[in-house]
């Protein structure tokens, strides 16, 4: 007979879980339970990369016919998809259900997570994961691959930081882009017409060609909501293209300043829609 | 220490309606939920707040949790301040809102309660023993496992129950708990709230429309009216207040002639000849069994049923005694 066992109590036992791990509960729960439908999943997963190769294919048409837009070649273009497409869609997974406030209104979910003790804004961000998207952050992925291999790009390390610094700033500036259009639907319950006009609007502009846009565009789509900076001017340094009137390629060096201005931006304005909701939607 | 749990002074919330008169032009109406409200509960109480349907009671509850601003006076719950110390007082009240739901649909009760504990943060080893304290007392244990979407409205009040007071909140805000449940679940929710209060010494406080709830539970009842307090006091003071009376119906074997002269008892109406007739009588004075009693001696009894004044009957009175 083996000597009887002592359990020695396990001091992290009667410690307090860290404060992500509430975080991280959440969000591997929801992992779990989008495997647990895998059929849904699959489904899910095909339709997501099927969306992403027709956008793709778009471009892919235009270039067909005209060779060249705006100075660029397909082959440009592609390293501005890629770009373009890869940080949206990652910025998609994590945030796109922040811009469907609706749901969470009228679901009452909102009043729940008042009841926890963590920020409203970070549980409604960690309270859903789109994995689905995964596979059209894929089809941006490999566009940029191709992309960067099609394209004579001097690989010199102010290169290599640039294109990583811009993937980071192009995914906040569309998260921020989320978050902004959830605090606007606190407003307008059936907001997400409009905001969907400069969330999915904001995306495609992303991946076009901005020198043959009219100023006024520019000034909408290259500062206000500065797509045009996410990708296609970092592409043209990238290339070692002269930029366009109004959007000079040293700017691709402050897509940074652009993701601050525009999660600022953001937090205002869900803050303004926190506040009306607590205002009881006077 | 002796600082109220709930208190607030001249509570007042108002909204603004808008509402489409003509093509363009918009009226603007201001409907005032919640009416200058001045209320008080001490740590350990057990209080019942009710009235009527859009009387203000989730209005005012969302103030007490800082869901919601108020428009004028002030409101302090667990000592703090609702609205700036809101992540903080989360810790301290369990809030359990019988048409939203705290648990995640798609997964295990179980796993619900394990994040609930990472998301108040509570050790491993002290999440276990209130898991276990809840899930036995609540009679889960046969479906800790099964997921949310698939259990039975009984259940899964029980399951909120649990999840709401996994934290053991010092303050346990339930709003319509027993709603849409059978005799037996009301009964061991009931039951249940008995203990845990027994147990941790919990303050409760309790919006409901079964009297049931609130003769069970409470020790003391505050009744709202248009946002106004209507009444604050014990139970049976609020049933002389209003003079609350039970109605016996009895269905009798024949027709009878109204049983008008019995002791104590209003006789209210018959119907189908005098086969079923409705007798008032006042709690205070005389109990159903005698009642009955009165009644079988002169003449036999199929069926019976006692009815309970309903709280929107006790509201109207209270209200129809202040004018």
């Amino acid at each position: 007979m083996a000597d009887p066992v002592v359990p020695t109590p396990d001091p992290a036992d009667r410690m307090p879980p860290s404060r992500l791990a509430a975080y991280g509960a959440v969000l591997a729960s929801r992992i779990r339970s989008q495997r647990s439908y895998r059929a849904n999943f699959y489904t899910d997963l095909g339709a997501s990369f099927l969306i992403g190769f027709i956008e793709l294919a778009e471009v892919w048409i235009l270039f067909h016919n005209v060779h060249a837009l705006g100075g660029l070649t397909f082959r440009n273009i592609l390293l501005v998809f890629g770009i373009a497409d890869l940080s949206f869609s990652i910025a998609q997974m994590f945030f796109g259900h922040v811009d469907r406030m609706p749901t969470f209104l009228r679901a009452g979910t909102l009043d729940v997570f008042y009841l926890r003790p963590q920020p409203v804004l970070l549980q409604v961000i960690t309270s859903e994961i789109g994995l689905r998207r995964l596979t059209r952050a894929l089809v941006g992925l490999g566009s940029l691959v191709i992309g960067l291999s099609l394209n004579e790009i001097r690989w010199t390390v102010g290169n290599i930081a640039l294109l990583a610094v811009t993937l980071v700033s192009a995914f906040l500036v569309h998260s921020a882009m989320l978050v902004w259009a959830g605090g606007v639907q606190f407003f307008l319950v059936s907001g997400a017409e409009m905001t969907n006009a400069f969330v999915y609007g904001g995306r495609y502009a992303a991946t076009q060609v901005a020198s043959v846009w009219s100023t006024p565009l520019k000034v909408l789509f290259g500062f206000i909501f500065p797509m045009a900076v996410t990708a296609y001017v970092p592409a043209l340094r990238l290339l070692g293209l002269p930029g366009p009137m109004w959007l000079p390629t040293w700017l691709a060096w402050w897509t940074p300043a652009f993701a601050v201005w525009m999660w600022a931006f953001a937090l205002w304005s869900w803050r303004q829609g926190i506040r009306h909701y607590q205002g009881g939607g006077g | 220490m002796s600082e109220p749990i709930i208190a607030t002074d001249g509570l007042t919330r108002e909204f603004v309606r808008r509402t489409r008169s003509g093509k363009l032009l918009r009226d603007k109406t201001v409907v005032r939920a919640v009416d200058d409200l001045t209320i008080s509960v001490e740590a350990g109480e057990s209080v019942g707040y009710i009235g009527a349907n859009g009387a203000g009671k989730s209005t005012t509850i969302k103030m007490l949790v800082g869901i919601l601003v108020p428009t004028r006076g002030t409101v302090r719950t667990c000592g703090l301040d609702p609205l700036a110390q809101r992540r903080r007082l989360a810790h301290e009240v369990g809030v359990v809102f019988g048409q939203r739901s705290q648990l995640w649909w798609d997964l295990p009760v179980r796993e619900s309660f394990s994040i609930l504990a990472a998301i108040h943060r509570i050790a491993p080893g002290r999440a276990r023993e209130r898991e276990a304290e809840l899930v036995g007392r609540l009679e889960m244990g046969d479906y800790l496992d099964t997921p949310v979407r698939q259990l039975s409205l009984g259940q899964r009040m029980r399951a909120e129950l649990a999840a709401a007071l996994l934290h053991t909140p010092r303050l346990v805000i339930l709003d319509e708990p027993t709603i849409g449940l059978d005799v037996l679940s009301k009964q061991r929710l009931r039951d249940f709230l008995i203990e845990e209060r027994r147990e941790h010494g919990t303050t409760l406080l309790l919006t409901t429309h079964d009297m049931g709830d609130i003769e069970r539970l409470c020790d003391r009842v505050l009744v709202v009216d248009h946002g106004r307090l209507a009444y604050q006091g014990s139970l049976d003071g609020l049933a002389r207040t209003v003079g609350a009376q039970r109605v016996l119906v009895v269905d009798l074997v024949a027709a009878t002639p109204d049983l008008t002269d019995l002791p104590d008892v209003v006789h209210l109406g018959s119907e189908g000849h005098g086969l079923r007739q409705r007798l008032a009588f006042d709690a205070e004075r005389t109990t159903a069994a005698r009642v009955l009693t009165e009644v079988s001696n002169r003449v036999a009894v199929r069926d019976l049923s006692v009815e309970e004044p309903d709280i929107e009957d006790v509201v109207r009175r209270i209200y129809q005694s202040q004018r």
